[in-house]
């Protein structure tokens, strides 16, 4: 595609550097927080950002429904939320990508029966799935990771599945089996490095989409449980007030938006920057 | 064909089958399903009687090929908290998510074939990246805060649109508008890859060739080559709305098929969740049929494969 360079380059920037400041936030969260994000305090409850009417300079983004510090929440959530999506990407990655390879690199039978695991699992209706999932098992940040990483390595294995299928052909490998490598050395050696890229951008698209799944779990209450500040789930108690103050659904809706656009803009990026192929 | 069409065929019940099962094993997950049911409050007793009165004392096994068998006789089971029969529940909320699945594809199509057609024609300009990017905005908005968003807007301070409920055909605008920005991005991106080949083809720079217009050549010639694998995947992206509109149907309390899922897992109403899985996935697997089988009429070489 011949887009203009300097926006391209700006874009994955942009998103660059929403990643990294997320990552960083969430990280150093303890020591960027003014206030404890549990701490309660009913005598002020509902406080407007400091720039509204009402706000108060000690509490910049105002405060939740049981007076808690929004912003020291919003900081919290931040960690939530990378957790989410940094932990189901490596679940989701080792069993997307255990079967695609396996299936790309031997073909025949092997590679029908991942084709038919991957056509299973795009017919269960995700979102309700993990809902029962974790309504039956218990709420909590591991439950939501595993069930999250159980169900969206789809597309993980797809292009894992028809990236090896490419590279199988490839000389080296050739050379390799000439060599007398085993079939184990010449995955691990030769396919997988030359995939990675591909796999990489997959990676963000899925870290994205898991951050949303979350925010959306938890909103629908069955994610992350209260009092964890998970950004879906501040959405989910707020929405009683957003008619009398839109704002308290606004300041963690926008943290999600921002993030999650941050992650698929570096994507983007890197898919330009690796050459990798568009899928969907 | 005819054996593609088999292969298909077989391969889709296969998938029912397994679908079957892993809903089966869902609601198995919580070790002792009497339990669940009876609630916390409940004696020992409770469980006891629950136990035996849905035959929850039987193997698991025995349970399964139970469920299955009447399943394959058109029998999803019975609500445990409406005492009726869970088809008769699927029936009564279908047409509220079909009805907004299918208002929110037409809302994806309708914005993302005439941008995607847009952005193939100025490919490569300002006008092209505008149009990805909105598809890059678009995916990164997290749908039941949009739902939000528009309610404030959209129905309180500005009263266009009913905010809840679907008495009239208006309340499917709202929730049809935020189900349709998760398709459009992918429906926008297919149009514009295909317009793009199509443009570049033979049989448009004969068309240009031969003097006819620039609405005709875009709109007869590539936009009728372009489209087919858009419906394809039109299908596919509606089974993925079907699936999906769960969030959506809690945002605006619409009482379709998701919200039944949805009360029945927060009920512990096993069989209602079970069967919902089951009649989901069975749409879904159906459209995707419909979309292989579209697939392999245009393009005679994937029949073989």
């Amino acid at each position: 595609m011949k887009y203009r360079p300097r926006l391209r380059s700006f874009l994955a920037g942009l998103g660059a550097a929403i990643v990294l400041s997320t990552a960083l936030v969430a990280v150093l969260a303890p020591l960027l927080v003014p206030h404890d994000p549990f701490a309660q305090d009913l005598g002020s409850r509902l406080v407007p950002p400091s720039w509204m009417v009402g706000g108060r300079p000690a509490n910049l983004l105002g405060t939740d429904q049981l007076g808690r510090d929004y912003l020291s929440r919003l900081i919290y959530g931040a960690r939530i939320s990378m957790l989410i999506g940094v932990l189901t990407v490596v679940a989701s990655g080792l069993i997307g990508i255990t079967l695609g390879v396996l299936g790309g690199f031997f073909g025949g039978r092997i590679d029908d029966v991942v084709m038919f695991v991957i056509t299973c699992r795009l017919s269960i209706p995700l979102i309700l799935v993990a809902l029962s999932v974790v309504s039956l098992v218990g709420s909590s940040l591991i439950v939501v990771v595993l069930t999250l990483g159980l169900l969206l390595w789809d597309r993980f294995a797809v292009v894992a599945r028809a990236t090896t299928m490419q590279v199988r052909t490839q000389d080296y490998v050739a050379a390799a089996w000439g060599a007398g490598c085993s079939r184990f050395s010449i995955l691990v050696r030769e396919v997988l490095p030359n995939i990675a890229h591909h796999l990489v951008v997959v990676a963000t698209l899925e870290m994205a989409l898991a951050i949303l799944l979350e925010a959306a779990l938890s909103f629908l209450g069955l994610g992350v449980p209260p009092p964890l500040p998970s950004w879906g789930l501040m959405i989910a108690e707020a929405k009683d007030y957003m008619f009398f103050s839109p704002w308290v659904i606004m300041v963690p809706g926008i943290a999600l938006f921002v993030l999650v656009l941050g992650i698929n803009l570096l994507g983007d990026g890197l898919r330009d920057l690796l050459g990798a192929a568009r899928d969907a | 064909m005819v054996n593609f069409i088999i292969r298909r065929l077989l391969l889709a019940m296969l998938v029912m089958l397994t679908v079957l099962t892993i809903s089966f094993a869902l609601t198995r997950l919580s070790g002792d399903l009497a339990v669940s049911i009876a609630g916390p409050q409940a004696t020992a007793e409770d469980v006891a009687i629950i136990r035996k009165a849905y035959g929850l004392d039987r193997p698991e096994i025995v349970q399964f090929f139970d469920w299955a068998r009447s399943v394959a006789s058109g029998d999803l089971g019975r609500s445990y908290l409406y005492h009726t029969p869970v088809a008769d529940l699927i029936a009564n909320r279908l047409p509220v998510t079909l009805t907004l699945g299918l208002v929110g594809l037409c809302i994806a199509l309708a914005t993302a074939i005439p941008l995607g057609i847009l952005a193939a024609m100025r490919e490569g300009s300002l006008v092209d990246r505008g149009i990805m990017l909105i598809a890059v905005i678009g995916q990164a908005m997290p749908s039941f805060w949009l739902g939000l968003l528009l309610i404030i807007w959209l129905g309180l301070k500005l009263q266009w649109l009913p905010i809840s409920g679907v008495d009239e055909w208006d309340g499917y605008v709202l929730p049809g508008i935020v189900l349709a920005f998760s398709a459009i991005p992918a429906l926008m991106r297919l149009t514009r890859s295909g317009m793009v080949d199509a443009l570049a083809s033979d049989y448009v720079r004969t068309a240009r060739a031969k003097g006819l217009s620039r609405v005709s050549i875009v709109l007869k010639h590539a936009l009728r080559n372009a489209a087919m694998p858009v419906v394809a995947v039109a299908a596919v992206q509606l089974g993925f709305m079907l699936g999906g509109s769960i969030v959506i149907e809690a945002v605006f309390s619409l009482h379709g098929v998701g919200y039944l899922g949805w009360e029945s897992i927060s009920k512990n109403d096993f069989p209602v969740v079970q069967a919902v899985v089951l009649f989901l996935a069975a749409l879904f697997i159906v459209l995707t049929l419909f979309a292989d089988l579209l697939n392999a009429v245009l393009d005679p070489r994937l029949r073989t494969g």
